[in-house]
């Protein structure tokens, strides 16, 4: 069998203000727009992957929140309709995705052998997290793709970022060895703001763009600092600054997606392309492609 | 109709094993048993509406009400989905929901309602109302715990809801869905293994009952960051619903506590305590931090400008349900021969012009600090709708009220250099004299007119300072 591979993988955040603003025909708000510079740079993302084939999307989202290990979507249908309970005004999204639930399983698997703890998630009621449908959206529009959803565990919470990071690098391994293994070309998608920071106030149109901006100075420079070192090929330093990073910037690398990302992709050394950055309700929001496909002698 | 009142607070434990496995371990049937028991009590008390603050509904633009009166759908737990999935069909008091959104905005909170069809009821609320409440006989309100409320802010979320339970004349029974200790095992166990994970949670638990027992209930509120530090995993909601539940109670430690269950849900403390009000006869104790009426912390950061004038907007109405303190009404100024009247000046409260005009002289009507169009009261009212006492800043309002008259003589075509004379009305002599006497120093001072100041014992509206103005008024073209 052909070996796997990783053809992409891509920093893609989830804020629903992204759907609402594209006004797809699944979502019930509607939208005057918004958020224009991360909506253009997500078609910049897909435009980039337009030629490229590939078979599934496998996708970590930190808002399914588990603390009980990792747990994988483990049945080939989901269909729902996802409301985000924080934002329930903008996001009322009626979903159907498919799962590659053997890609799933043998992730799974791999991930148990190196000690992880984890679980299939096989329950038919189970409503899939916004973020995943966010980023799932974003990305790919047509949902003509199976995915692998890989939940967050909270083991920040628990522990440290330190102990967090290591399983999610522990994890990356897994999973990267998982796609190789499984003869598929595989894009993984890490589903997390960078600064992470709200607003508590939410303008009368949420859309209002003369409303938005960073929540803050500092946060600025973090979302920055990271953003060199995606475009500069510096991954190691973003594992390095990641317990500074997510503490200061309160940073939704929190949920490990980042982390997960990064080790899928061996660290790279080579340049990200940054597609887009903005801010959403003041966190700040990076799309990033790392084109891996490009990059097979770093890989292997 | 009589003054509503709480009868009766619960805490219980917010994972879904109690209704969907209560068999598979002696301690979760246990904790089922406690469950069952509290919603006898409640419903042998003659509740007539559970309020539920669920700490498993984090929320980030203030905080949420669900108001949608029949929220239906399937609940699945994100950990322990392989338990089963939980249909659930809520009676929910949108009337009152409402009702506590707008008690929220009055007392300075962000806060909304919500009513989506398809809205994913969380854990907590999902099984504290089956097991509470099996029949939906009882209609309950739900609010979120937000993400970055502090205490004061979760304080005034409960004085906010319990202006409306008196006001509508509710006897209202306040449970919070958390648990004590929340670190669970992060590895599957096996059902009969289940025990608080560690020794130190436990004490901490046993302590915390302790308390709970003897009704020290505020005792716990002001523990509740040791409490968050000592024994919690940083989830995103803080040790908050003891601050909630003891803002509901009237910050009281002389409760009737009993616990009815303690037991482990996979390593995490759950515990069905019922917290009576009828006093226990301990006695009260004082209390370390500020009791707060209205929330003026950060909420701000979008707008801040229009969202002080709102926040300062909703305090000068009077709160839920206390018409007798709303105010009097406002009238649009009279028009008589030489009235001066304009929209930039507050409108009177009773039929009477701004200014008149007599010969070469302006009278002006007594000009306080309340802003046209809002009728805010820049530096805060006085006292709130009941009548307790606010701090106030008598230098934001004398300012306003020189800038009231400044605006009603520009109207006349003069001036504020045009002032005459002036008496000023002070409710507060004491406390009020040397602020304002600051800012007519640097005001009126430089202009030089005559003055008289009186203290007297309160104005119309809830306001700490008032001048009656006589002016030159400008040469008639």
């Amino acid at each position: 069998m052909t070996k796997g591979e990783i053809v992409a993988g891509c920093l893609a955040p989830h804020p629903p203000h992204l759907v609402y603003a594209e006004n797809p025909p699944q979502n019930e708000p509607v939208a005057e727009g918004g958020w224009e510079q991360l909506r253009w740079g997500y078609e910049r993302l897909r435009e980039s992957l337009a030629g490229v084939e590939y078979d599934a999307i496998v996708l970590l989202s930190p808002h399914w929140q588990t603390y009980i290990g990792t747990h994988f979507l483990g049945l080939p249908h989901f269909k729902n309709l996802s409301v985000d309970p924080v934002f329930p005004n903008l996001f009322r999204y009626h979903y159907e995705l498919d799962i590659d639930v053997e890609l799933s399983q043998q992730i799974h698997d791999r991930a148990a052998e190196a000690g992880l703890s984890v679980k299939m998630m096989e329950n038919p009621d189970f409503r899939v997290d916004y973020g995943t449908i966010t980023t799932g959206h974003m990305f790919n529009p047509e949902w003509d793709k199976p995915m692998v959803v890989i939940s967050s565990n909270r083991s920040r919470d628990y522990y440290s970022v330190e102990v967090m990071q290591e399983m999610m690098m522990e994890l990356g391994r897994v999973t990267r060895e998982a796609i190789i293994a499984s003869g598929k070309k595989v894009v993984v998608l890490a589903s997390n703001s960078l600064s992470h920071r709200h607003f508590t106030t939410e303008s009368e149109i949420p859309e209002d763009m003369s409303k938005e901006h960073i929540t803050s100075h500092a946060m600025h420079l973090w979302d920055m600092r990271m953003i060199e070192y995606f475009r500069t090929g510096q991954a190691q330093r973003i594992i390095d600054e990641m317990p500074e990073f997510t503490e200061q910037a309160i940073a939704e690398s929190d949920g490990g997606g980042l982390s997960w990302l990064l080790s899928t992709l061996d660290i790279p050394k080579y340049p990200g392309i940054l597609h887009g950055y903005g801010t959403i309700i003041g966190t700040g929001n990076a799309i990033v492609e790392w084109p891996a496909r490009n990059h097979k002698e770093v890989e292997e | 109709m009589s003054d509503g009142e709480l009868i009766g607070s619960y805490i219980v434990p917010v994972h879904p094993h109690t209704v969907l496995a209560p068999e598979q371990n002696e301690g979760w049937g246990r904790l089922r048993d406690a469950y069952d028991l509290a919603a006898q009590r409640i419903k042998d008390s003659g509740a007539d509406l559970l309020i539920i603050y669920s700490t498993t509904w984090p929320s980030i633009i203030g905080h949420q009400i669900i108001s949608d009166p029949n929220p239906e759908w399937v609940m699945v737990d994100h950990d322990f989905h392989d338990l089963g999935s939980i249909p659930y069909s809520f009676n929910v008091d949108e009337k009152f929901a409402h009702e506590w959104n707008k008690a929220n905005e009055k007392r300075g909170l962000k806060s909304r309602t919500i009513s989506y069809h398809g809205f994913p009821i969380d854990v907590g609320s999902v099984v504290a109302l089956k097991l509470l409440n099996p029949d939906n006989t009882i209609p309950a309100v739900i609010v979120s715990s937000n993400v970055y409320a502090n205490r004061s802010e979760t304080t005034v979320l409960a004085k906010a809801c319990m202006d409306v339970v008196k006001a509508t004349g509710r006897k209202a029974v306040a449970v919070t869905a958390m648990s004590l200790s929340n670190r669970m095992f992060t590895t599957h166990i096996e059902p009969k293994d289940d025990r608080i994970h560690s020794l130190k949670d436990d004490e901490w638990n046993r302590k915390i009952l302790e308390f709970l027992g003897e009704g020290r209930l505020e005792d716990v509120g002001q523990l509740s960051r040791t409490i968050h530090q000592q024994i919690r995993v940083n989830k995103v909601v803080a040790f908050k619903p003891m601050w909630w539940l003891s803002g509901m109670n009237q910050n009281r430690n002389d409760l009737t506590g009993e616990v009815l269950a303690y037991e482990a849900i996979h390593g995490a403390g759950g515990a069905v305590v019922h917290l009576d009000p009828t006093p226990s006869g301990t006695g009260d104790k004082e209390y370390d931090e500020d009791d707060v009426e209205y929330f003026a912390g950060e909420r701000n950061v979008l707008d801040g400008e229009a969202a002080q004038a709102d926040f300062e907007k909703d305090n000068s109405e009077p709160h839920a349900g206390t018409t007798q303190n709303s105010g009097p009404a406002l009238w649009d100024p009279t028009e008589n021969k030489g009235s001066v009247n304009t929209d930039a000046a507050p409108k009177p409260v009773g039929a009477y012009p701004h200014a008149r005009r007599v010969g070469d002289l302006l009278y002006l009507s007594g000009v306080g600090p309340r802003q046209p169009g809002t009728n805010s009261i820049p530096g805060g009212p006085i006292h709130d709708g009941n009548g307790t006492p606010l701090n106030y800043d008598i230098k934001a309002q004398t300012h306003a009220v020189i800038q009231n008259i400044t605006r009603i003589l520009e109207e006349a075509g003069g001036s504020i250099d045009d002032v005459l004379d002036v008496t000023s009305f002070l409710v507060d002599m004491d406390r009020d004299f040397q602020g304002y006497n600051e800012v007519w120093a640097e005001t009126l001072g430089h202009v030089g007119p005559t003055r008289t100041t009186l203290a007297i014992r309160a104005l119309p509206t809830p306001i700490a300072v008032e001048m009656k103005v006589i002016a030159k008024a400008p040469a008639m073209d």
